[in-house]
């Protein structure tokens, strides 16, 4: 039941959210400073992960076909799909979770606790339209380039690893790359991006909107928009990829 | 004028407020006192459309603001302004964008004329030299003057106050009252002020209702306080020695 009430609420949030805007160029205005702080202030996070995970995933799949009879080349290979797949628009979306989606909690519920989100509303201003919108937009927009930015310095990560360690020939690494290379799963990692992206902004500030208390109730919260839209990640996860690619 | 008939409001099954009836009028401070949790909060929420009361009307100048369509309530919000306990500044804006986020978001002014009409609200609450300070970098009583401020940048013709002098030294009360009844004279609004410091009860009450356990205890003004025989206004506005000698002093006067 109580799943039930908060999937009805958060869908009544949504069309609070979504409801028409008071005035069109504030809201412009706010998307692109939310596209900053969202895209842009996650990009020193998302590049330093996927070059070591690019990095990682080379060196433990190249230790792992060493001395075989499957090529070397197949390394490139199972580190491109492994980071266009599944790394760069899953793991980094729940990355995102983390640090986005408590950074909107947390934000929105401590205006909720100070009154800030009463006074919009006394104003007559739609406060979930004026607060929530920016940010689900700005996250839809700027959130594949993020992704784009990730995969390719994860496959950087997978060469700089190869260079480095002497595990593999960077050339070889490039052959594998290069192998039956399938550009619909770029497509299906955007679109993945896509929902992910939604979702860890609209959950996040669901939780945040709805707060109920102080500080305390705050931090349960931020908690709170992390677990949840992580989970929701996961499920979209699996849905997308059954009906994308089967 | 605001008209308050037959208001209503329970919680989970627990009456916080029972049957108010009383008319806040044009021009004047109208201030509704009484303890901590006696519902004066809940009757401001009720007013202000923060709350949907259970029974009763809340008429601006004869028109019932829940009853009526969201849009419409929507115009009367426009001709309200608040000022909450914590002054409630968005905290990512400066003091200017605060004061200029109604103008923005409601009125056709050109920029210019905006940050004059912000540097005007800002004087008039006598704060200068502030407009490009966070919330964060100025006092507790200067976020309440840029609270009035933002409260009054698009005209209104109400104001709510809620504890305008919580948290504020004696000096600074006094000074956010006479500020308070500067504006409201000034500009003719109707203002409400919700309240437990006795000193703007006496030096603001122009027309008064206290509230004692959600319920309309007693109405009057600062002068009809001091001859009340009501025991629960008594107990709650002469609780204080120092006010109990004021009181005696008054009447012996008279």
């Amino acid at each position: 039941m109580n799943i039930l009430y908060h999937c009805g609420k958060y869908f009544i949030f949504l069309t609070k959210v979504f409801g028409k805007p008071e005035r069109g160029r504030v809201y412009l205005r706010q998307t692109i400073i939310e596209i900053e702080k969202i895209g842009l202030g996650s990009m020193p996070i998302v590049a330093i992960m996927s070059v070591f995970m690019g990095a990682v995933i080379t060196i433990q799949t190249a230790s792992s076909l060493s001395g075989g009879w499957i090529p070397m080349s197949t390394v490139g290979y199972a580190t491109r799909e492994s980071i266009l797949l599944e790394f760069s628009p899953t793991i980094i979306a729940l990355i995102l979770a983390g640090k986005v989606g408590s950074n909107i909690a947390s934000e929105i519920g401590t205006m909720r606790v100070t009154e800030q989100i009463d006074a919009l509303d006394i104003m007559g201003i739609n406060s979930a339209g004026y607060l929530v919108f920016p940010k689900i937009i700005a996250a839809v927009l700027i959130n594949p380039f993020v992704i784009i930015v990730s995969m390719f310095l994860g496959v950087f990560g997978g060469w700089l690893a190869a260079y480095t360690s002497g595990i593999l020939i960077p050339s070889v690494y490039i052959d594998g790359i290069q192998q039956q290379f399938i550009p619909f799963h770029v497509t299906y990692s955007l679109i993945k991006t896509l929902f992910f992206a939604f979702a860890i902004t609209s959950v996040s500030a669901y939780h945040g909107y709805y707060v109920n208390g102080g500080a305390l109730e705050v931090g349960a919260g931020s908690t709170k928009a992390v677990v949840y839209s992580s989970i929701v990640i996961l499920i979209l996860n699996y849905v997308l990829t059954q009906l994308l690619l089967i | 004028m605001i008209e308050v008939i037959g208001l209503h409001k329970e919680f989970e099954g627990r009456t916080v407020l029972n049957d108010i009836n009383f008319t806040f009028e044009t021009g004047k401070c109208n201030l509704v006192i009484g303890q901590s949790g006696s519902g004066k909060t809940v009757l401001l929420k009720c007013m202000v459309g923060l709350f949907q009361p259970d029974k009763g009307q809340v008429l601006y100048h004869g028109r019932d603001y829940h009853a009526m369509p969201e849009k419409d309530r929507k115009e009367v919000r426009k001709e309200i302004g608040m000022v909450f306990q914590g002054g409630a500044l968005f905290d990512s804006q400066t003091v200017e964008e605060n004061v200029m986020f109604p103008l923005t978001m409601f009125s056709k002014m050109s920029q210019e004329e905006k940050i004059e009409r912000v540097n005007f609200c800002l004087k008039r609450v006598n704060l200068t030299n502030v407009n490009k300070l966070y919330p964060a970098e100025i006092s507790g009583g200067m976020k309440k003057r840029v609270a009035i401020a933002r409260a009054i940048a698009l005209n209104p013709k109400y104001i709510f106050f809620d504890e305008p002098n919580s948290g504020l030294d004696p000096q600074t009360s006094i000074v956010i009252d006479d500020l308070i009844a500067e504006i409201t004279h000034e500009y003719g609004i109707t203002t409400v002020i919700n309240t437990h410091d006795m000193n703007s009860v006496m030096q603001m009450g122009e027309n008064i209702i206290f509230i004692y356990k959600g319920q309309q205890e007693w109405t009057g003004n600062s002068q009809s306080i001091v001859e009340s025989e009501n025991e629960n206004l008594n107990n709650f506005v002469f609780a204080s020695d120092l006010f109990k000698k004021m009181r005696q002093s008054l009447r012996e006067k008279k």
